[in-house]
């Protein structure tokens, strides 16, 4: 079972739903969950392993295969550009100059070349790292500073991580554009976890969007900050028939040991059973 | 004209709110044009009464659609594409659109013609008219690509109206994280005001946006929002930009006011005159200092 933790908006409590599911089934395993992996799809802000402080494996580095033009072999007939769709190559008086960090490593410029001059280099993005928080698996991704592409990192850091027996949770990062469509895509569930105010409101239709009406995947809402804004979300949901699996009140030592990295099954011991009961509720919408 | 530009790495930090905050007490004395660069999450026409003026849809890239009458189920297309978008069927293939990058690939390399690439509209972009500027925003369609291209598009327009319109600034919001749409929205800033919060999670993503924009040599300053949520926090970020050298030029307290005006739909500095408010003028203030340089 491959459970998504999404947004919309930022800073709605993904990480604090994604690693409180996590482990509440890895202190309390239901009968089907043989094993618990979470997987920090946030390759830009990742902020999981504040909370699990997990023990990492050496670091992966994440690379992007780049066009590299042999000059000797080149005849500057530009048929690399002109099949690029990103502008990533351009034909200058006596070569080709290769733009690495706005190409998407497709392959095509490689493939197409009449001459055989362009062999495909490795251009690092960012780095992946797996490792262990007791008997849970983990893994977290980093874009490197300055690169624009973030979707071959969440790709990576998600592969060989799910068993067919296990939960794999995945903490997507916010917005509804293709890195928060990577860490959707494949999941059995996503839980979209917003607070209910207008921007929260604003974004979770996006987000919906995405996962129920692009990708076909089942939802369910999680409410942050329970009682500040407005009843927007709650109608809202009731519309949609979206159910509202969880709602986590707001309350001053929730956001203190928040800003600590301490889970909050650990400030609100009582939100263990909501969450077993959220993953309850999960599986028999997935069944 | 000088371009301002806020940010945050993690989200929900509070860009959207500083940045209505400062585009209404702003406006008072200085002529402003607004700008939204979070495209697919555009909050700030929530709160700044937006009257709609142009619409402009916005083509984002092609994607690739295998006709099946002509496919004739080689493999091709499913060997060279690197986005796992290819779904092989028994008579024909056929492109997942979700997963397809529009590399065109499979367009070139399949045998018998059968790909077209189709151009697709990925969302639309927005001029409207507010009390406090020409705010120009946008809404990428959800789960599509190219989100870095509709923030330079929008920010182009947005350039281009103050420009013309010859504005003091350029007031931008931009979005969470340091990847496309990011680095998109940081061309042609002169100021990038980072905003973040008192945890661990908010200095780790400060430090990677800082090294962001600092990457693309554009000065930095920081705001510190729901300062008094956690002093120690607090404390941690003020020394982390001492030491970088980065001024931390705001400290907003917490206040339940930012939320009524966000349900209310204005910014926060049209609610209250309280504490929020005359932080937001101080760091309103500094930031017309740094730029007056």
């Amino acid at each position: 079972m491959i459970i998504s933790v999404a947004s919309g908006k930022g800073g709605t409590g993904k990480t604090t739903v994604a690693v409180g599911l996590a482990l509440a089934l890895l202190e309390k395993p239901p009968a089907d969950v043989a094993s618990v992996t979470l997987v920090d799809c946030d390759v830009e802000a990742p902020n999981a392993a504040l909370f699990l402080r997990p023990a990492l494996g050496p670091e992966e580095v994440v690379e992007l295969l780049v066009p590299s033009v042999d000059a000797e072999r080149c005849t500057l007939c530009g048929r690399c550009a002109e099949v690029c769709q990103y502008h990533a190559l351009a034909v200058v008086v006596d070569k080709v100059l290769v733009f690495e960090d706005l190409c998407h490593g497709c392959g095509s410029c490689t493939m197409v070349c009449p001459e055989g001059a362009i062999s495909e280099v490795p251009h690092r993005i960012g780095t992946v790292a797996r490792g262990r928080v007791g008997s849970m698996r983990f893994a977290h991704g980093h874009l490197d500073i300055g690169r624009p592409i973030a979707v071959p990192i969440i790709r990576q850091a998600k592969r060989g991580m799910h068993d067919d027996k296990g939960v794999l949770v995945l903490d997507a990062p916010p917005g509804a554009a293709c890195p928060a469509v990577a860490s959707m895509r494949g999941a059995d569930f996503v839980l979209l976890v917003t607070e209910s105010t207008p921007f929260g409101l604003h974004d979770l239709q996006a987000a919906l969007q995405v996962a129920r009406d692009e990708l076909g995947i089942p939802v369910g809402v999680v409410i942050n900050r329970d009682g500040i804004g407005d009843d927007g979300v709650e109608r809202f949901c009731l519309d949609e028939k979206v159910p509202i699996l969880l709602r986590i009140p707001f309350e001053r030592r929730i956001a203190e040991s928040y800003a600590d990295g301490v889970p909050i099954t650990q400030t609100v011991p009582e939100l263990r059973t909501g969450l077993l009961e959220l993953y309850g509720r999960v599986r028999e919408a997935v069944a | 004209m000088k371009q301002i530009l806020i940010l945050s790495g993690k989200g929900g930090t509070g860009k959207t709110t500083v940045a209505a905050g400062l585009a209404h007490l702003a406006s008072g004395t200085a002529s402003l044009v607004l700008a939204d660069a979070d495209v697919d999450a555009s909050n700030l026409e929530l709160v700044l009464h937006p009257q709609l003026e142009e619409t402009t849809p916005f083509e984002g890239g092609v994607k690739a659609v295998i006709d099946p009458d002509l496919c004739t189920a080689c493999g091709r297309c499913a060997e060279v594409c690197r986005f796992e978008a290819v779904l092989a069927g028994d008579e024909a293939y056929a492109v997942d659109p979700v997963a397809c990058e529009g590399c065109a690939a499979c367009y070139y390399q399949c045998p018998v013609e059968a790909i077209a690439m189709n151009p697709t509209q990925a969302g639309e972009w927005y001029r409207s008219r507010t009390p406090w500027g020409v705010l120009f925003h946008a809404r990428l369609f959800p789960g599509e690509e190219n989100s870095g291209k509709l923030v330079t598009t929008v920010k182009q327009n947005a350039n281009l109206w103050a420009i013309r319109e010859k504005a003091d600034y350029m007031l931008v919001d931009g979005p969470p994280g340091i990847g496309c749409p990011v680095i998109a929205a940081t061309a042609g800033t002169h100021l990038a005001l980072l905003v973040t919060e008192p945890s661990m999670s908010g200095l780790h993503d400060l430090e990677r946006i800082l090294g962001t924009v600092a990457h693309f040599q554009v000065e930095a300053a920081v705001v510190v929002n729901k300062w008094d949520l956690k002093p120690s926090r607090a404390a941690e970020i003020e020394a982390f930009c001492r030491d970088r050298g980065v001024s931390l030029i705001g400290r907003i307290p917490y206040d339940d006011a930012v939320t009524r005006a966000m349900v209310s739909g204005e910014p926060v500095t049209a609610v209250t005159d309280g504490p929020v408010t005359a932080e937001l003028w101080r760091i309103w203030r500094a930031v017309a200092d740094i730029l007056a340089d």
